[in-house]
């Protein structure tokens, strides 16, 4: 027996099991998104996600479909809230696109030229983060990590390493480096990681190669997220 | 002949990046100067603001005088704008938010490489500075913000035209960009 679901009126199948994310991506619809990677189990972290399914959003990569349910994916009251979203994590670090080589090729900048962000709004944190490039080929600018544990989940499920974690709670959540220094050139990390090409902003990058694409020319400067895709499907032309 | 709108622009802790694109319409600033006339900006290099209907801000909030000019932009415009990533989000200067501003003017002024007579300038004609870089929405109300480092000119092209067509402003994708 088949199962369907309406996806802003239109008629789509489901496997059961399936989330709204899992289901609309077999069926060619995006859903804009941050933490979310096929590859990695669902973490409902970042909430840009967000759908609305009868009164309430709820987090598309961790919600299952059922039976006949009825998801909003376009309306304005939903890219208003995920665009609030997105405007808390810019201001929550340090975001200044014109000095990121990732600029560009982000795919948080991305998500947010899909929502139609043109500011902020909130007044920012400019919190005080170290960058650490004591690694030969990676540097970690910990002030653009949006904490979706991405690298988290790659080094630990993939890699077999865990060589991130994040520690502290709430406002003080940060990323930390498995190694004796806390630096990530003391750590195993190695450009082979799955970690090492996962992340969605411009903390972790990989050295000597930042402006090898100009600016105008990369992924997301001609094409939004929806049509091109993530940067899982162009990691080639990225690191 | 309706009266023209006027028009105040300022480049506060800024780069005249934006100020750049905006010349860099080129021939359509003709087209500009039958609908809008300039008040206070760089580029009639007029001192003093008088009452305007759109202000037009380049930067963020970097010092004491940065304030004093914010502010008056905002008491003599009907509508003020955020143009480009400095006046938006603070920008390439929020860079210094990351160091105590003593240690930013020991770095430039006592101890950095290459100083000759070391000494933090102290002339009362040098405005103080703040110590964070602030984008403009933290110190005034914004009505609009136009992101980019800088705004391409047809960016501010399609702004500027289609508010004094009074239409609802709406870019192509390529026009919004954060870089």
């Amino acid at each position: 027996m088949s199962h369907s679901f309406t996806l802003d009126g239109r008629e789509l199948p489901f496997v059961p099991g399936q989330t709204i994310m899992a289901a609309a991506q077999a069926a060619g619809v995006y859903i804009p998104h941050l933490c979310h990677n096929p590859d990695y189990a669902p973490h409902g972290s970042c909430r840009v996600c967000l759908v609305g399914v009868g009164r309430r959003q709820v987090s598309a990569c961790t919600t299952p479909v059922t039976e006949g349910m009825e998801v909003d994916n376009n309306s304005e009251a939903v890219q208003d809230n995920r665009r609030a979203v997105l405007q808390m994590l810019f201001a929550e670090g340090n975001h200044i696109c014109p000095v990121c080589e990732r600029s560009g090729n982000c795919q948080l900048q991305a998500v947010a030229y899909y929502t139609g962000m043109l500011a902020p709004h909130y007044p920012p944190f400019f919190p005080r983060r170290p960058v650490d490039a004591s690694h030969p080929d990676f540097i970690i600018d910990f002030g653009r990590c949006i904490l979706c544990e991405l690298c988290v989940r790659a080094s630990r499920d993939h890699d077999g390493k865990r060589v991130f974690a994040i520690s502290g709670r709430g406002l003080a959540s940060h990323l930390v480096i498995d190694s004796e220094s806390g630096l990530l050139g003391d750590s195993c990390f190695a450009v082979t990681d799955r970690a090492a090409h996962v992340c969605p902003t411009g903390a972790i990058l990989p050295k000597h190669k930042g402006f090898e694409r100009p600016i105008g020319e990369r992924l997301y400067d001609r094409e939004p997220i929806s049509t091109v895709g993530d940067l899982r499907a162009h990691e080639d032309e990225v690191d | 002949m309706p009266e023209k709108v006027r028009v105040a622009t300022a480049s506060l802790c800024g780069c005249f990046g934006c100020h750049m694109s905006l010349l860099d319409i080129d021939e359509r600033i003709l087209q500009l100067v039958e609908l809008v006339s300039f008040d206070r900006t760089p580029l009639t290099d007029i001192k003093t603001i008088g009452e305007c209907d759109l202000g037009l801000i380049e930067g963020g909030v970097a010092n004491a005088e940065n304030v004093e000019v914010l502010r008056e932009f905002r008491h003599h415009c009907k509508l003020l704008v955020a143009v480009g990533a400095c006046a938006v989000n603070g920008g390439v200067p929020t860079m210094r938010n990351q160091f105590s501003l003593k240690a930013c003017l020991d770095e430039s002024y006592v101890s950095g490489v290459g100083i000759h007579n070391p000494g933090i300038p102290k002339d009362p004609e040098i405005p103080l500075l703040l110590n964070r870089v602030h984008p403009i929405h933290e110190v005034v109300k914004v009505d609009y913000f136009i992101p980019g480092c800088p705004p391409s000119a047809d960016t501010l092209w399609t702004f500027l035209t289609e508010l004094l067509a009074g239409q609802p402003i709406a870019f192509p994708y390529t026009q919004i960009h954060y870089d």
